[in-house]
């Protein structure tokens, strides 16, 4: 049989495999995700109603023998926290094993008549239906070993407390090789939509599964070689280069020194303690402490391998993985320079479940808005039971930074679309300001890198601090990331394709060689921005107008300390960003 | 004249004991750019992918002066 769509209706309790429409085959990842979305999720549902559905796909190549780094899952839906479409991708065990399964795409909607809670658990022979009653109230590490023990070598995908309660901070956890939580689609709020369909846990076995069928293996192979050879060689990704030793983290001293490292709610571009929270002194905590490692893989069959397993004090192993992100966010934003804090509130947001992007802005918030002080770091950690325990505190908390700046009457709100913004000061680093400003799914770095010309040096060099060509230069990143994110392939192999021709042509070809769709390098941007299209079309519709392409009025009006820098890129050259949606 | 020079990630190697997040004040000639202190220092340049003069790109061949801060920062992403 061909690859089918696997759809679970949670109000009859019953999963159907429906052959893939004409439309959907020639998608995968967020493409697809996005696609169901638009063609089935009504744009004015309520996030948390009947009429909004959790779509999950595995891209293009996942699942091919042997393409290297490129295990991600697409998870899609509308988005409690934003109000708009949103695709949040993770790393982890379940995409391999879903285009295993034959599975094109998962559509689960629909909730149960008799609102219990649901696991669910996909193999070769279909869907059953258990009930989740020893799972509920449970942490992911808790819910991990009880379903790896029952159902060992799967995939599992799942919601902590914050799924269960609906919040909108609430991430979807996927487990990682060693069956721990952490690899997180933790963006926009899928957890809620998850929880809202019943569904505590999905377990995915692939025993027996059927594989991926390739239509051009020589194109296959010829374009896996090439992008393998690219990753291998480019100086960050090869093996002991920048993101194997020291991970994404390895940002926390250059966006620093370039002055946009976001501190205290985005009242500085430069932490002071920046150093003692980089990927720099987790290397080396973790070669003192004798325990853990860098150079960690979040998925069989990557060979960048930039994820780490972070050990507490003791030298047990605590928690993975201390991305970038997540160091600043419950680190720099809250005025903290504590490592080992960093690891702990790591822990809580992967147990619980919560994006720590946006779980790190929202203690900063509740710090400017006076519940803690900056540089708290035993406050900060016990606002996590708060969350787990679901106090009126805690629900306020794991709604994000908008409600809790609303509840602490706090203006200084970093958020585009009710999403807050990760680890980069757009008034420092303009064109990532750009996509914050514009991409659909909300202030989101990974949705268009400029950083990497802005600040890295990769794919070009452009000024971070000048506006000139910061629009173009946002879309064509949102047009090659939105197609990168319908690959599979993990989005930092953006990085040595930028510089290496040969890498970038590579991936098309293994694209081209695993569908059957004929595409060269020229159709990447343009079926890039089909999908970018899409979910713009979707956001319109949804309510979104101009507006809401605008970063927060005070990075207009305070200037950003060491540049002292406003934003100042105009509004019409936000709105040409995406002038050509309905020009075209 | 002095510079205050700091190296980053996969750099550290080439300035042995340098703490992380610590940086080291150099002595220079007057004149010298950019590129000639990475050469003093040796640094690979095939290694070194971004400079930083007081916190804003600089090229190699732009002349520092006293009192600067240089930040010499090999190939890095993520996020």
């Amino acid at each position: 049989m061909g690859k089918k769509i696997l759809r679970i209706n949670m109000t009859d309790l019953k999963a159907t495999y429906e052959d893939v429409p004409e439309e959907w085959a020639r998608w995968g990842g967020r493409g697809l995700t996005s696609s169901i979305v638009c063609d089935e999720v009504d744009p004015t549902c309520h996030p948390l109603g009947p009429n909004n559905k959790l779509v999950f796909a595995p891209g293009w190549v996942t699942g091919t023998p042997a393409a290297p780094s490129s295990g991600r899952t697409s998870f899609g839906g509308k988005s409690p926290l934003t109000g708009g479409i949103k695709e949040s991708n993770a790393g982890g065990m379940s995409g391999q094993k879903l285009a295993k399964l034959g599975l094109h795409a998962v559509i689960v909607e629909g909730m149960p008549k008799d609102k219990k809670w649901y696991y669910l658990v996909i193999t070769k022979d279909g869907v059953t239906f258990e009930a989740a009653d020893k799972l509920m109230g449970k942490g992911m590490y808790d819910v991990d070993v009880i379903l790896g023990e029952k159902y060992p070598k799967t995939a599992i995908i799942g919601i902590g407390q914050a799924g269960e309660m609906k919040l909108s901070n609430a991430g979807i956890s996927v487990n990682d090789p060693e069956n721990k939580p952490g690899r997180y689609a933790g963006r926009g709020g899928l957890g809620a939509v998850m929880g809202v369909r019943g569904v505590k846990a999905i377990v995915i076995d692939d025993t027996g599964g059927e594989g991926v069928a390739i239509a051009n293996e020589e194109l296959m192979k010829k374009g896996r070689k090439a992008l393998t050879a690219a990753i291998r060689e480019h100086a960050l990704t090869k093996k002991d280069g920048g993101l194997n030793a020291y991970g994404t983290a390895i940002l926390v001293n250059i966006l620093n020194e370039a002055g946009g490292l976001p501190t205290r709610n985005f009242s500085a571009g430069h932490f002071e303690g920046a150093a003692k929270i980089s990927g720099e002194a987790m290397a080396e905590a973790i070669e003192k402490r004798g325990a853990g490692t860098m150079g960690h893989g979040c998925h069989p069959g990557c060979i960048i391998q930039c994820s780490n397993i972070f050990p507490d004090e003791d030298g047990n192993e605590l928690v993975s993985v201390i991305e970038y992100e997540t160091t600043w966010a419950l680190g720099a934003n809250c005025g903290i320079d504590d490592l080992d804090y960093v690891a702990h509130a790591t822990y809580e947001c992967n147990d619980i479940g919560l994006d720590t992007i946006e779980a790190g802005n929202t203690i900063a918030m509740a710090m400017e808005g006076g519940l803690l002080e900056f540089g708290d770091a035993k406050g900060a950690i016990k606002l996590f039971d708060e969350i787990r325990k679901g106090t009126p505190l805690g629900r306020i908390l794991g709604q994000g930074v908008v409600a809790t700046a609303k509840a602490f009457g706090v203006h200084r709100v970093p958020t585009v679309k009710g999403q807050s913004m990760p680890a980069y000061e757009p008034r420092a680093v303009k064109g990532i300001g750009v996509t914050y400003a514009t991409t659909p799914m909300g202030a989101d770095h990974t949705a268009g890198y400029t950083i990497a010309p802005e600040i890295a040096g990769v794919g070009g060099k452009v000024d971070p601090l000048s506006n000139e060509g910061k629009g173009e230069l946002s879309l064509a990143f949102q047009a090659t990331t939105a197609y990168i994110d319908s690959t599979g392939y993990c989005l930092f192999i953006a990085f040595p394709i930028l510089d290496i021709a040969e890498g970038f042509a590579g991936m098309v070809e293994s694209v081209a060689g695993v569908t059957g769709i004929e595409m060269t390098g020229d159709d990447v941007v343009p079926l890039g921005k089909e999908i970018l299209k899409k979910e713009r079309l979707f956001n319109e519709a949804a309510g979104f107008t101009a507006l809401d392409d605008r970063p927060p009025e005070f990075m207009r009006e305070e200037k950003l300390p060491p540049h002292n820098e406003v934003w100042t890129i105009t509004d019409e050259a936000l709105d040409e960003v995406y002038g050509w949606v309905h020009a075209d | 004249m002095q510079v205050e020079v700091t190296v980053f990630a996969t750099l550290r190697r080439y300035m042995p004991g340098l703490p992380v997040g610590g940086s080291r004040q150099i002595d220079v000639q007057p004149g010298t750019t950019v590129g000639q202190l990475m050469l003093t220092l040796n640094l690979p340049p095939e290694e070194v992918r971004v400079v930083m003069r007081n916190h804003r790109h600089a090229e190699l061949e732009d002349p520092v002066e006293d009192g600067d801060r240089i930040a010499f920062i090999p190939p890095v992403a993520g996020g």
